[in-house]
């Protein structure tokens, strides 16, 4: 369900352009998207502006939803899955302030979808934009802090190092350590970062049938996945491949499939599992799901609290 | 301990901000701090938001000071998302720092130079004393300093004149037909960097950042050995040309800092030995900031004159990728924000390591009986 | 680059909303170079003057500005339509295809080779020429199968009046990936993307 937004010609952000940006760096922003989707998965540098909002927070999501949105769209934003966190509710309310735009928590209706940490849990389909927020994008930085060194390694496809760093890895844990911003090869051409994905979510972004784009503010650099493109979670034939799965459910709804959140009841180490993507959770109860703890106060969207004051 | 949540929804943001607003008037009992006078009287922190914040308007660097409470870095952040916004007409000429109206004028090279040392408006020779009479309600304007006797030099040579005669310091390099610089707000930063992309960053880099990373190159970590050559502070004119008119017109007058820090040079086999040069210019009266700004461009340097670079001063990725503190600020505040999804997935490897690892120990507790 | 004075009482006027026309056109443009071969119409682009039309006036507007070096096809120059994208986006014009952000042929008999435009550079291949080619039609032609990413398994499309080479001179483009250039054709008011990354199989080549 799309929620109509009030006018709010006073306040601060209409004294602003449409969608913040001005229109010349929305054409220079188009231009890096265009060539981000030729080159899948190498990383366009572009002249990223200061937004309202802080480097790491966003900026770079920001700029892309900046760039591509316009009235007709119907917008979402996700922070961790849920669209109730709080820098999501603040994107998201900014968008409907200088775009005028319709905003939804709704995946299947959502036009596009900014994203930080997860890819939601309803598969994506032609017509809807995948926009992530990316702190950093250079899947080889942990490994090599020069740009002028990574910049050459792409360039060169040498991808050693990466590789490297993985079968340490096997060898001091017994498997691929890697939890989260799990690295992946992009048409067998450019190794890239998912963003900070947990590494459950990287099997959703091969043939994916939407248009991902990935922008990272503070870094100044954009990156996109076409439709059906070939993305593979690097690993070794005798360590293949694996991603999260739980022993539990969804408290709520019961979900045996889905990312959990682990969430703390009390402090004597009590705790429940519940879907990370709120709005996934949300339909599967609507449509009768049940889980083990269907019925608690987290199982209410009034029911969530505030922050004490 | 109750389970609290994290997630909190529109009503909380609004309800927060308007707590931050009633933080930021403090109490009502005392007057409304004006924005004038954050312009006038606090105009060093004002300086400060302009260079760092790119933007040279006084009063609007005093708003966000005033919006900010006072975090000079907030403050320059709230400018720059302001400035990002504006048209881009051009550049403007470069401003000629000889025709300077000098209100300062110091060199630590030499006794006297021409143009004479014109001590101005500075700290300097303060005894940092705190003034209680500042603190009694309704100060009396101070009484107004007394004017010179003799008319200052105009324009006013800079330290390269001192040299002209010897070549004894490098050459500034003027092209006859200059290039647009390198405009960082508006292209991302690339390596090796020339000098126009190295000084617009270090202009807007931070001021506490630049001062260690000059302070660590004094005590030995890439030392320049640099002497203050220069420092100046006064007005200069900015001219632009419109294309529709194809001459420059003057459109404004600012103040500016500009720094000439000196560094001998032992000469190479096709260099003699002479003076080299690190420079620092900024908006407004920040000396500290230019003093930094020039020691740091002149380390930064090292490859021209051949020198040895291992010091973190010397590292050009290492410097211009981590002076900017509206990216520093925002990337580590970023923190904040939940990383719960993330957190699971690490919680979940965690405790299959330490399983794993518990199963070791015992398997080999038992094989040990 | 050509500094002939415009007069602006004959340049005719382009988008009346260029805020929400460029968003709305740009947003297709993208959909099509992620979707290599899919078809989109500019129907409510404005007319563009003589030598070019909607789709290729529509993706001027929206692309070309004070910031990208734009190769005209020489049978534009000095006419209405150079004026109009001149005056509209403020673009710089160059006759070095090599340095050229975006080029635009018109002239398809003396089409040059892909080649001899911008092909991005091996740590850079994004700086690379975007090529718009303005074809008779974007069906009728001899058939020709394209995969590729963006693209499920295959996808056809039929464009007519290519320069006689031209999916040779794809084949090429496509095999030296990363570098190579990528492709807009557009036809009266329709648009369709070749990216660098797309595959073309002539039907029964």
């Amino acid at each position: 369900m799309s929620t109509p937004v009030p006018a709010r010609a006073n306040a601060p952000e209409r004294y602003y352009n449409y969608a913040y940006l001005d229109e010349q760096t929305k054409r220079m922003i188009r231009r890096s998207i265009l060539k981000a989707l030729a080159i899948p998965g190498y990383q366009v540098p572009f002249g990223s502006r200061e937004m309202p909002v802080p480097y790491g927070w966003g900026t770079g999501g920001i700029q892309l939803t900046a760039a591509i949105i316009g009235p007709d769209d119907v917008y979402k934003c996700i922070d961790q899955g849920a669209d109730d966190t709080t820098n999501a509710v603040s994107i998201r309310r900014f968008f409907a302030n200088v775009a005028d735009v319709a905003t939804t928590e709704d995946t299947g209706e959502a036009t596009i979808i900014q994203t930080r940490h997860r890819i939601p849990e309803k598969p994506l389909k032609e017509g809807q934009v995948l926009i992530y927020q990316v702190p950093q994008p250079e899947p080889l930085r942990g490994l090599e802090a020069r740009e002028t060194e990574t910049r050459a390694m792409h360039a060169y496809e040498e991808y050693g190092l990466q590789y490297v760093s993985l079968y340490e890895n096997v060898s001091t844990y017994g498997r691929i350590a890697a939890t989260a911003g799990y690295p992946v090869m992009v048409e067998e051409r450019y190794l890239m970062s998912p963003s900070p994905i947990p590494k459950f979510d990287n099997p959703k972004m091969a043939k994916n049938e939407a248009v991902m784009l990935f922008g990272a503010g503070r870094e100044k650099r954009i990156y996109a996945v076409p439709p059906f493109t070939r993305v593979r979670s690097l690993d070794f034939e005798d360590y293949p491949f694996e991603t999260q799965t739980w022993e539990e459910t969804c408290a709520l709804c019961g979900a045996k499939d889905s990312y959990l959140d682990e969430v703390i009841l009390d402090d004597a180490g009590d705790k429940m599992f519940v879907c990370s993507d709120s709005h996934h959770c949300a339909e599967r109860r609507a449509a009768g799901h049940v889980g083990p703890m269907a019925g608690h106060s987290l199982d209410q969207d009034a029911a969530l609290k505030e922050p004490a004051q | 301990m109750a389970y609290v949540s994290v997630k909190g929804g529109e009503k909380a943001i609004t309800h927060a901000h308007q707590w931050l607003a009633e933080d930021r008037r403090g109490d009502p009992g005392v007057s409304e701090l004006e924005v004038a006078q954050v312009r006038e009287q606090l105009s060093l922190a004002v300086d400060r938001v302009m260079s760092e914040g790119s933007c040279y308007d006084r009063d609007l660097a005093a708003l966000a000071i005033k919006q900010a409470r006072g975090d000079l870095p907030e403050a320059i952040f709230l400018l720059r998302a302001y400035r990002t916004t504006l048209p881009r007409f051009g550049a403007s000429l470069p401003v000629e720092t000889e025709a300077m109206a000098v209100r300062r004028r110091v060199s630590a090279a030499f006794k006297d130079i021409p143009g004479g040392q014109v001590l101005g408006p500075t700290f300097d020779y303060t005894h940092r004393l705190l003034d209680f009479a500042l603190a009694a309600e309704g100060g009396v304007a101070p009484e107004p300093a007394p004017q010179a006797e003799e008319p200052q030099a105009y324009p006013m040579p800079n330290i390269a004149s001192v040299f002209r005669h010897e070549d004894l310091l490098e050459h500034d390099v003027r092209a006859d037909e200059p290039a647009e610089p390198y405009d960082l707000t508006r292209e991302p930063m690339k390596f090796p960097a020339d000098r126009d992309q190295r000084l617009q960053a270090l202009a807007r880099g931070d001021e506490g950042f630049l001062l260690s990373l000059a302070y660590s190159s004094q005590r030995g970590w890439g030392s320049t050995h640099p002497l203050c050559g220069e420092i100046r502070l006064g007005e200069v004119a900015v001219e632009f040309v419109p294309d529709e008119l194809g001459f420059a017109i003057e459109i404004g007058e600012i103040t500016l800092t500009e720094c000439t820090m000196l560094s001998g040079f032992a000469g190479s086999a096709e260099r003699p030995p002479q003076y080299t040069r690190g420079y620092g210019l900024t908006f407004g009266h920040c000396e500290r900031k230019a003093m930094s700004m020039a020691i740091v461009d002149r380390a930064l340097r090292h490859r021209e004159v051949g020198e040895q670079a291992d010091a973190p001063v010397q590292d050009e990725e290492f410097v211009l990728y981590h002076s900017d503190n509206v990216e520093a600020s925002g990337f580590v505040q970023h923190l904040k924000l939940p990383h719960y999804v993330d957190f699971q997935a690490d919680l979940q490897l965690i405790r299959r390591l330490r399983k794993e690892h518990g199963e070791r120990r015992a398997a080999l507790k038992e094989a040990a009986e | 680059m050509s500094v002939a004075t415009l007069d602006l009482s004959r340049i005719a006027p382009a988008f009346t909303d260029p805020v929400r026309e460029s968003q709305a056109v740009f947003r297709e443009v993208m959909e099509c170079m992620a979707r290599p071969g899919r078809i989109t119409r500019f129907d409510r682009a404005p007319q563009a003057p003589t030598g070019l039309e909607k789709a290729a006036g529509a993706v001027a507007l929206t692309l070309f500005d004070f910031e990208t070096l734009v190769w005209l096809d020489p049978a534009l120059a000095d006419s209405g339509a150079e004026a109009w994208i001149r005056f509209h986006c403020g673009c710089p014009l160059t006759t070095a295809g090599q340095e050229s952000a975006f080029a635009l042929v018109t002239d398809l008999a003396k089409a040059p080779n892909l080649a001899a435009f911008n092909q991005g550079d091996a740590k850079y291949p994004d700086r690379s020429t975007t090529v718009i080619l303005q074809l008779p039609s974007l069906d009728g032609g001899p058939t020709v199968t394209l995969s590729g990413p963006g693209i499920q398994t295959t996808t056809d499309i039929a464009p007519q009046g290519l320069p006689q080479d031209f999916w040779t001179q794809i084949e090429t483009n496509q095999a030296q990936f990363q570098f190579g250039v990528d492709v807009l054709l557009v036809a009266g008011d329709q648009l369709l993307a070749l990216p660098r990354t797309t595959t073309a199989q002539i039907k029964g080549g």
